[in-house]
């Protein structure tokens, strides 16, 4: 991660943000646009990041994984419905609902990171299939067991959709969240949080513990790892599966923290957008973060045109247009991904299966 | 090795028995994930309290019970078909094109918007030799013009056309979606959903038959299937296609412009999808819609790959995947079963194409011989 | 030397009894008989894929055998991974180096057997270790250095202490010469025996026969999977051990009478090329090749041979200067239009450049030629032609295969590599590049394929011979051009080259020669 890719992203996320302090400014004091631009951008750029670290696990050690916006997907599916199931029928208080909930969410992603290790460890699938494999089939899945369990007379929901338990609440950060004017971007809920102190964990984990450097050989030269007595095979689940626990935390985002619903598709890219996160990161935890804040800013530059609506001037209207401002994240996704800044190196034997 | 090439021509018996045996062996895995994919969506339904015998009758009338329902079936498997061979098409150069849900989407609108506002732009009556050919052409320019972007965009930069095919699509989607809610959207007062408006008689192709949705776009992409075919082994271009795509290595060492390769396939992937939106348009909707079920794109990798990758494999898992999307409305009419099961079988057989060791291990399938196959098969 | 060796007590270390192995198609190990002594280097010899490789791989625990037992110091193991391996005191240096670029040195040696501090790594204690182990055998390495940085002798030593530090008794060296310039074959062998005489057992395993009768005190030559025999350097010579490896008597001088050289065919100018990483590796090279000689390049593998040829080719654009063929300036021309030229190219990697594996032999032998006629006419292709082409061509060139339409994968390597040179050298060319002809093919492939390129060169083509096997070099070239960090050292007629004189101009030296031709 070199310093011309952090300039460039503080440029675009700045950028960003002057957007809006410029369209709202005639109305709205500009602090107060910036911090809920900030406070936005951390919140929204939580399934990115948490995405992009289950990318650097899974690459790290040499697995290629496209099917985190599945497990994303099924995980957010799962996790809701856990979460509905125990506040629903089982009579369980909303908070505990929605913890035991996160953590359905967190197992469904594990167990469809153990099947993608099934596929490309054990069955040498090509990994990129493999992905596709689990991203359809959580499309399937998810969209089959909605309409089952929710829309259908006979289900153990009767038909309606049940009343959710809410949403994560928010917490504060001691002392962070009290400074004046910025300590709302402080005022973080729980997975937001945990996303944050992931990436300094898996920083520590991957360069400093025998664990990383043995995760890293693996992606790197496989027949290395092995000559040394290095399982590869158990290595590389290990990580796609931990790699898969950390993509189940970040579908419980999109259904437990952000909003209290399901709906078919609702991770629109998200996971392919953490993919290209992490390769623009060069597959480095801080550098992932980095690149999915940019990510995050150009998501809260939508929801931030939105929240600001009323005092909008009309020449500025446009703007608010969800198909032309919905655009950014995947332009800049493309753009991003030509390496204009930068070329990147991926872990020498990603997507390669280890053949003794 | 120590055969002389003396011994190396082949009887014609002999090459018959060849042919016959590695076509069983091609088809035998496919058709047994497809097998063991049905069991498993039979669980699923048994556990969502439905009769999987019932839903599978209702899956099997709904899909070839009648004329109508054959019928149907094609109307289904037709851009089935071309969406496949697109992802064919990109797979035997190399490259994974997961945007021929845009590039179709795309299309779709091109193909509309020659169809309805064209002769009022040009201000002209335009014959139907004329229109017809100008709409589908349009629709196949606008998915060309998709797929070249990520295949130059790879060329160029290197960025993955895996990533950028997805982002293509989303970019798509929400111009399509612009423009069927805005400026493209039919204008009639009593509509409220995100359509164009009809196309223009001179854009129809007519119906094949009265009274069935079965349409010239069916023979057109059965055609296709066969133009495939031949460009990618009768054509130099084909070969420059199949060798980037086995070895790009080799390929530059010998001659062949990589990157140029590149770019010619995804525009040609992207042509075919956005041939399958135009028909959509001018041989059966005469009108595009915004869809709410998305999965063109997704469901033309399984075919493809259920398929082999093989223009002829395509059209047969093609109908068979328009049969099962068929069949399933009636299957969810006979047992409220719901229609999303197919897609979860789908996604099944997907995983057992693509992880055929699975398959093999199931059915304890070696190179020596097939006999033990079906045996434990009806076991399970 | 074996009197040194004389002095330990000659205990038994390793012994394997009746190794057999068997990969489809191939019988690489069959009832092999091996066995170590204490403090002894015992050369295992033997032509490319005669088992060598396999039989180590199973001593190493990477491979499991089929039948056979393995016995360390007169006991019975079972050693099912290179862990176990580890933990028995056997190391092994591979032939490709079994090192991760992007991790330092300290890093590669500890990984497996790391050191840690609470949760982590302790790199401080490994650095001392290894630091402690250079000083030790003389192996001069620094810990914080990255791999990536490090010439391959250094990479070399680096694999050496990482079987030291796993406390190795045992060491097996997979051919460590094939990346070395002669003085740092010298200098391994002195490390080597420094090895042995601290009761260290060393297995050295080449396919050199001079390497042996320099470093070993006792050979064990394999053939076809087999063992033919266990000498003594001293009872044996090299004429015999050639005979025992290849099973007959080999011819070691190619046949060919004077060059009759005549115009100039490729003439080079001023070249610079940078690799991958950007570093500079061709620096300023220039050279002439005539119609009707072989120009021989020599030097140590990695030191711009590759990036050159692929400048030449087209394969890579060149920084600067000039390539110029029969008058065609082709300077970071397309492949295609260096082809069209007259040029062919016999590529350093067959399997990644030269073959496409899963196609037929048929397409493979038009790769070049398929989009002209008769194999094409307006952009369609004739597979009559295409398979008459082949049918003449495996026959003409002698290609053992099945059938013409089987994916050329299926093919011995020396079969495929014949595929190449009946494709390359079945147009008219006026110049052929063979970059690494005969790496890793049996000893009659090399002949045929050393035989094709004198009948080449006596037809009145141009030839420039790539080769890291400085035999190969002086046995066909008519002039040889020695390349060191990506220059040309000197060029020297090949009947007045001795190995000596070439020996040190492929380690750099001239400056000397230069003196003393000054003096």
């Amino acid at each position: 991660m070199d310093w011309r890719r952090f300039g460039f992203i503080a440029l675009i996320i700045l950028v960003l943000i002057g957007v809006v302090v410029m369209v709202g400014a005639t109305q709205v004091s500009p602090t107060v646009i910036v911090v809920s631009m900030l406070a936005t951008t951390i919140s929204v750029a939580t399934p990115l990041t948490l995405g992009a670290l289950s990318g650097i696990y899974c690459e790290r050690a040499g697995v290629v994984n496209i099917g985190i916006e599945g497990m994303m997907l099924a995980s957010a599916f799962f996790g809701w419905f856990g979460a509905i199931y125990l506040n629903t029928i089982l009579k369980v208080a909303p908070m505990p609902s929605l913890l035991l909930g996160v953590v359905a969410a967190i197992l469904t992603g594990g167990l469809l990171g153990l099947l993608h290790a099934v596929l490309s460890v054990t069955y040498k699938v090509d990994q990129i299939i493999g992905g596709t494999v689990i991203n359809i089939l959580a499309i399937g899945i998810t969209g089959f067991l909605n309409r089952q369990l929710f829309f259908e007379k006979g289900s153990i929901f009767g038909g309606e959709v049940p009343h959710a338990p809410g949403v994560l609440p928010r917490f504060h950060i001691p002392l962070l969240a009290d400074l004046p004017l910025v300590g709302r971007v402080f005022e973080q809920q729980p997975i937001a949080v945990s996303a944050v102190v992931l990436v300094l964990v898996t920083h520590f984990v991957l360069f400093y513990t025998r664990w990383g450097l043995r995760t890293r050989a693996v992606g790197e030269h496989p027949r290395a790892a092995d000559t040394v007595g290095i399982n590869v095979a158990r290595m590389r689940y290990a990580n796609v599966i931990i790699g898969g626990l950390i993509a189940g935390l970040a579908g419980a985002y999109f259904t437990l923290e952000s909003v209290p619903s399901f709906e078919p598709l609702m991770t629109n890219g998200r996971g392919f957008i953490s993919l290209a996160a992490m390769i623009f990161g060069n597959w480095s935890p801080f550098g992932a973060w980095a690149s999915a804040l940019v990510f995050g800013a150009a998501q809260a530059l939508q929801i931030n045109l939105q929240f600001f609506r009323e005092q909008i001037p009309p020449q500025w209207a446009f703007l608010q247009q969800a198909y032309i401002v919905g655009l950014v994240p995947y332009l800049l996704t493309m753009v991003i991904l030509t390496g204009i800044i930068g070329k990147t190196t991926p872990p020498a034997a990603d997507g390669q299966p280890y053949e003794k | 090795m120590s055969i002389s090439a003396d011994e190396s021509v082949p009887t014609t018996k002999a090459k018959v028995l060849k042919t016959l045996k590695s076509a069983i062996n091609a088809v035998l895995i496919p058709l047994l994930a497809v097998f063991t994919a049905l069991v498993i969506g039979a669980l699923i339904i048994k556990a969502a309290g439905g009769g999987p015998l019932d839903a599978y009758k209702g899956l099997f009338q709904g899909a070839l019970g009648s004329l109508k329902a054959l019928s149907e079936t094609t109307v289904w498997a037709t851009p089935y078909i071309f969406a496949g061979l697109a992802v064919a098409l990109a797979f035997k150069g190399g490259l994974f094109n997961i945007g021929a849900e845009g590039q179709l989407a795309l299309g779709a609108v091109a193909a509309a918007w020659v169809g309805y506002a064209l002769p009022d732009v040009l201000g002209v009556t335009l014959p139907a030799v004329i229109h017809v050919p100008l709409a589908v052409g349009a629709g196949m320019l606008a998915g060309a013009i998709w797929g070249a972007i990520p295949g130059w965009l790879k060329a160029r930069t290197g960025g993955h056309e895996v990533i950028n095919t997805i982002m293509m699509n989303y970019i798509a989607l929400n111009m399509t979606s612009f423009l069927l809610n805005g400026p493209m959207k039919d204008p009639n007062p009593l509509n409220v959903v995100a359509r164009t408006p009809g196309i223009a008689e001179s854009a129809r192709i007519p119906p094949v038959f009265p009274g069935l949705r079965f349409h010239w776009g069916f023979i057109l992409a059965l055609l296709v299937t066969g133009i495939v075919w031949w460009v990618l082994w009768k054509t130099t271009l084909g070969f420059e296609i199949r060798t980037v795509g086995a070895n790009p290595d080799a390929a530059r060492y010998a001659g062949v412009s990589v990157s140029r390769t590149i770019v010619v396939t995804m525009t040609l992937s992207g042509l075919l999808a956005g041939l399958a939106g135009a028909i959509e348009v001018t041989a059966l909707n005469y009108r595009h819609e915004l869809g709410f079920s998305v999965g063109y794109g997704f469901d033309a990798i399984a075919i493809a790959l259920l398929g082999k990758v093989h223009p002829l494999g395509v059209v047969l898992a093609a109908l068979l995947f328009g049969a099962m999307r068929n069949g399933a409305t009636r299957m969810q009419f006979l047992t409220q079963i719901p229609v999303d099961v197919i897609s979860v079988i789908q996604a099944l057989i997907l995983l057992f194409v693509a992880a055929d060791a699975i398959i093999r291990w199931i059915y304890r399938i070696r190179a020596r011989e097939e006999r033990v196959v079906l045996t434990r098969g009806w076991g399970g | 030397m074996t009197n040194d060796q004389m002095t330990h007590e000659m205990s038994l270390v390793l012994q394997t009894k009746g190794i057999t192995k068997r990969f489809p198609g191939v019988l690489a190990n069959d009832h092999v008989d091996f066995d170590l002594y204490k403090g002894e280097i015992h050369a295992l010899l033997g032509e490319n894929g005669a088992g060598k490789t396999t039989l180590m791989n199973i001593i190493y625990g990477l491979y499991r055998p089929d039948a056979g037992a393995i016995f360390l110091d007169g006991r019975p193991v079972d050693i099912r991974s290179s862990k176990d391996a580890i933990a028995h005191g056997i190391g092994m240096v591979h032939q490709h180096f079994m090192l991760i670029p992007v991790f330092t040195v300290a890093e590669n040696i500890m990984l497996g057997s790391e050191t840690v501090r609470g949760l982590m790594l302790d790199q401080r204690s490994v650095a001392a270790r290894v630091r402690e182990l250079s000083h030790q055998y003389g192996l001069d390495v620094d810990p914080d250095a990255y791999v990536r940085d490090l010439p391959v002798g250094v990479q070399q030593r680096v694999e050496i202490v990482k079987a030291l530090y796993r406390e190795a008794d045992i060491l097996i060296l997979d051919e460590p010469t094939a990346v070395l310039t002669p003085q740092e074959v010298e200098d391994l062998f002195k490390v080597i025996r420094a090895l042995a005489d601290r009761g260290k057992s060393v297995i050295f395993i080449t396919h050199k026969l001079k390497e042996v009768f320099a470093v070993a005190d006792r050979i064990t030559v394999m053939r076809d999977g087999r063992v033919v025999g266990t000498v003594r350097p001293q009872e044996t010579n090299e004429a015999q051990l050639a005979a025992m490896m290849v099973g007959r008597e080999v011819i070691l001088k190619v046949e060919k009478g004077p060059a009759h050289p005549g115009e100039e065919v490729l003439r080079v100018e001023n070249l610079h090329v940078f690799d991958d990483r950007g570093v500079e590796t061709v620096r300023g090279v220039s050279f002439f090749v005539r119609a009707g000689e072989v120009l021989g390049i020599a030097g140590v593998q990695g030191n711009g041979q590759t990036e050159l040829v692929e400048a030449l080719t087209g394969l890579r654009q060149p920084h600067s200067g000039k390539v110029v063929m029969l008058e065609h300036d082709v300077t970071g021309k397309s492949p295609r239009s260096i082809i069209e030229t007259g040029m062919a190219h016999i590529p350093e990697d067959r399997q990644r450049y030269g073959l496409v594996l899963p196609f037929p032999v048929t397409d493979n032998l038009v790769l070049c030629t398929y989009y002209l006629p008769p194999f094409a006419r307006s952009g369609m292709l004739n597979h009559e032609a295409i398979d008459e082409n082949s049918r003449e061509l495996v026959r003409k060139f002698d290609v053992r295969t099945p059938s013409p339409y089987v994916p050329v994968s299926k093919l011995s390597g020396g079969n495929q590599q014949k595929v190449i040179v009946a494709r390359e050298l079945s147009r008219p060319i006026k110049l052929l590049i063979a970059n690494q002809p005969t790496r890793g093919l049996d000893v009659g492939s090399i002949e045929y394929i050393h035989k094709v390129i004198v009948r080449m060169r006596d037809a009145g083509c141009g030839v420039l011979l790539v080769s890291a096997e400085l035999d190969e070099i002086m046995a066909l070239s008519d002039r040889i051009a020695v390349m060191y960090k990506g220059q040309i050292m000197d060029t020297l007629s090949a009947d007045e080259a001795t190995r000596e004189q070439l020996g040190l101009l492929m380690a750099g030296v001239k400056e000397e020669q230069d003196a003393i031709a000054g003096q």
